[in-house]
């Protein structure tokens, strides 16, 4: 049996799963178009006009500006990390696709690397739909902010690889709740994404930077929209490529003992 | 014509439970091919390890010339398989099904579109091709399953209980779609519960209990030489049996009846005997079939 951080063979028919996942979210597409569309004006009203009356400045930033890129960083996480869960439990449990799949020339390793990269495509398709509403209120940076796509990807790819990791020891649909509510949402506050880092206590700002993936995805989006690159763009870059290798590996070699037995 | 299978000493286990212990078996080219047994006998498992889906644990195994561990998606390239669970897509409609799962064989687009109306036409599903695989009766998605198997023109077919829960209408038709794929010179390999649907399509077949294959042959060979030519069964009363004791003749108490195994001109005899001197409430002759032997061979007892 191969081992649990093996490196799994994969070849391109993994795309062949993007691609069915593809078809149906386009066929769908009414009923997927609409809600980034939404969620990205829900943010910028309630909390970037609502709160910015307030807030007016975070260190010399227009308070919406400064969590524009949070809205984006947020709805990259949530698309993949739900996607990969939710969906991904589903058409493993529920539909039985991923058994369907496996009588043909595809492997297990196949599909779940096509789940993953569907779920990193998502998430710059969220970022394809925010971006124009963020430009139209003038509260990102063009064009330094049009990175903010294949950053989606990036991004996509780690949450995915997360989510997948979750979904291959979950006992049921149900127990996905957990991380959803215990880590998704708590990430999405505090995170650095509509408050700055410095304002928490220093050993809470030392944990949000070693464990927590959003902070860094918001970090270098913050960048780019903002248009202030830093040479820290290059650990937070470092930071997620190791984190999205180990989990997407790990998922894979993971769902690979929970379904071949 | 080198086997189209063959597995010498297979083995299964999952943990501490060993599934399939040690099975041999040849499946031959453009035959119809049958897994007989209760559940848990291993069926399944020794599918799942012809379908590239499950490792075996010991023992040689090889589909198609090629050796599942080694080749898989090659081996697979050229399988139909129709699982016993109904796994269709619910997000594609009939047609999308077929053409959707021959992109995964990587069927061209045009050659995938033709492939998928035909085979909706040989299963009897042309009217339903735009309609949501959930709007579907059982019998449909069982024939809309066997048409995914075809998608890739495979050289083998597996089925595993191809037609679990179907009406005899339903069924009826699947035996008739399996010989007509026999026909065109494709190999088949099936497991069922069914007895006479395995009597009537099965060239050969083995039946299998507690992960090993006790025996193998022809339908007519099995019951030939497990089951007699003919059974008498009689109601079961106490004077009966005092007086087949009486007789001398071997009978076996099954539930409220008693069998009696026999050739075709013993039968007759017995029967005669039995009509005569032990005066019972009910009595039939009938022809042995493969329930007899598999009950015989697996015993009465309910599994699982």
């Amino acid at each position: 049996m191969p081992h649990i951080l093996s490196f799994p063979k994969i070849t391109r028919r993994a795309w062949k799963v993007w691609y069915r996942n593809m078809v149906v979210f386009v066929r769908t597409w009414q009923v997927n178009f609409f809600p980034p569309l939404i969620e990205a004006l829900l943010y910028l009203f309630a909390i970037g006009i609502g709160i910015g009356t307030y807030v007016k400045e975070i260190e010399g930033i227009p308070y919406v500006n400064f969590i524009a890129p949070a809205i984006l960083a947020i709805a990259v996480m949530n698309s993949a990390f739900f996607e990969c869960t939710y969906g991904s439990y589903v058409r493993m449990y529920y539909q039985k696709s991923f058994d369907a799949m496996i009588a043909t020339p595809l492997s297990i390793e196949d599909v779940i690397a096509g789940e993953l990269l569907w779920g990193a495509t998502r998430s710059v398709i969220y970022v394809v739909i925010m971006l124009p509403v963020l430009a139209v209120f003038g509260v990102i940076s063009l064009p330094l902010a049009l990175l903010a796509i294949p950053l989606g990807f990036i991004g996509g790819l780690m949450f995915a690889g997360i989510a997948m990791c979750f979904t291959s020891i979950s006992p049921g649909i149900d127990t996905l709740n957990y991380p959803a509510f215990l880590f998704i949402t708590p990430m999405a506050l505090f995170s650095g994404t509509f408050f700055p880092l410095t304002l928490m206590p220093v050993f809470l700002q030392y944990i949000a930077f070693a464990l927590l993936p959003l902070t860094h995805l918001v970090a270098i989006m913050r960048m780019f929209t903002l248009d202030a690159l830093s040479w820290t763009v290059l650990f937070s870059f470092a930071w997620i490529a190791i984190v999205t290798a180990f989990f997407c590996l790990l998922s894979i070699n993971l769902m690979r003992r929970r379904l071949i037995v | 014509m080198p086997d189209i299978i063959d597995a010498q000493d297979l083995k299964k286990n999952y943990g501490s439970t060993v599934a399939v212990d040690g099975i041999q078996f040849t499946v031959r080219k453009g035959e119809i091919f049958g897994f007989l047994g209760p559940n848990g006998a291993g069926k399944t498992t020794t599918m799942k390890m012809i379908t590239c889906v499950s490792p075996r644990t010991s023992g040689t195994l090889s589909v198609l010339g090629m050796d599942p561990d080694k080749n898989p998606a090659e081996i697979k390239q050229r399988l139909g398989v129709v699982p016993q669970e109904t796994n269709l897509d619910p997000d594609f409609t009939c047609f999308g099904n077929l053409y959707y799962y021959s992109r995964y064989f990587d069927i061209p687009k045009d050659e995938a579109e033709k492939k998928a109306d035909e085979l909706l036409e040989f299963v009897q599903l042309k009217e339903k091709g735009d309609v949501a695989v959930e709007k579907l009766s059982g019998g449909m998605k069982r024939r809309l399953i066997l048409a995914r198997a075809l998608v890739n023109t495979p050289d083998l077919l597996i089925l595993d209980e191809p037609t679990i829960g179907l009406d005899p209408q339903a069924r009826h038709l699947i035996w008739e779609k399996l010989r007509n794929l026999q026909a065109q010179g494709n190999t088949i390999v099936m497991s069922t519960h069914y007895l006479d649907e395995a009597e009537r399509l099965c060239d050969r077949l083995v039946i299998m209990d507690n992960g090993k294959i006790l025996v193998e042959g022809t339908p007519a060979e099995l019951v030939r030489q497990y089951a007699g030519h003919e059974i008498v069964e009689v109601e079961t009363s106490d004077d009966v049996i005092a007086c087949l004791t009486e007789l001398k003749a071997p009978f076996e108490q099954t539930g409220d009846m008693i069998q009696i195994t026999a050739t075709t001109d013993a039968a007759r005899e017995i029967a005669r005997s039995v009509l005569d001197r032990c005066k019972p409430k009910r009595m039939i002759t009938r022809p042995a079939t493969l329930e007899d032997v598999f009950l015989k061979l697996t015993g009465r007892t309910l599994r699982e």
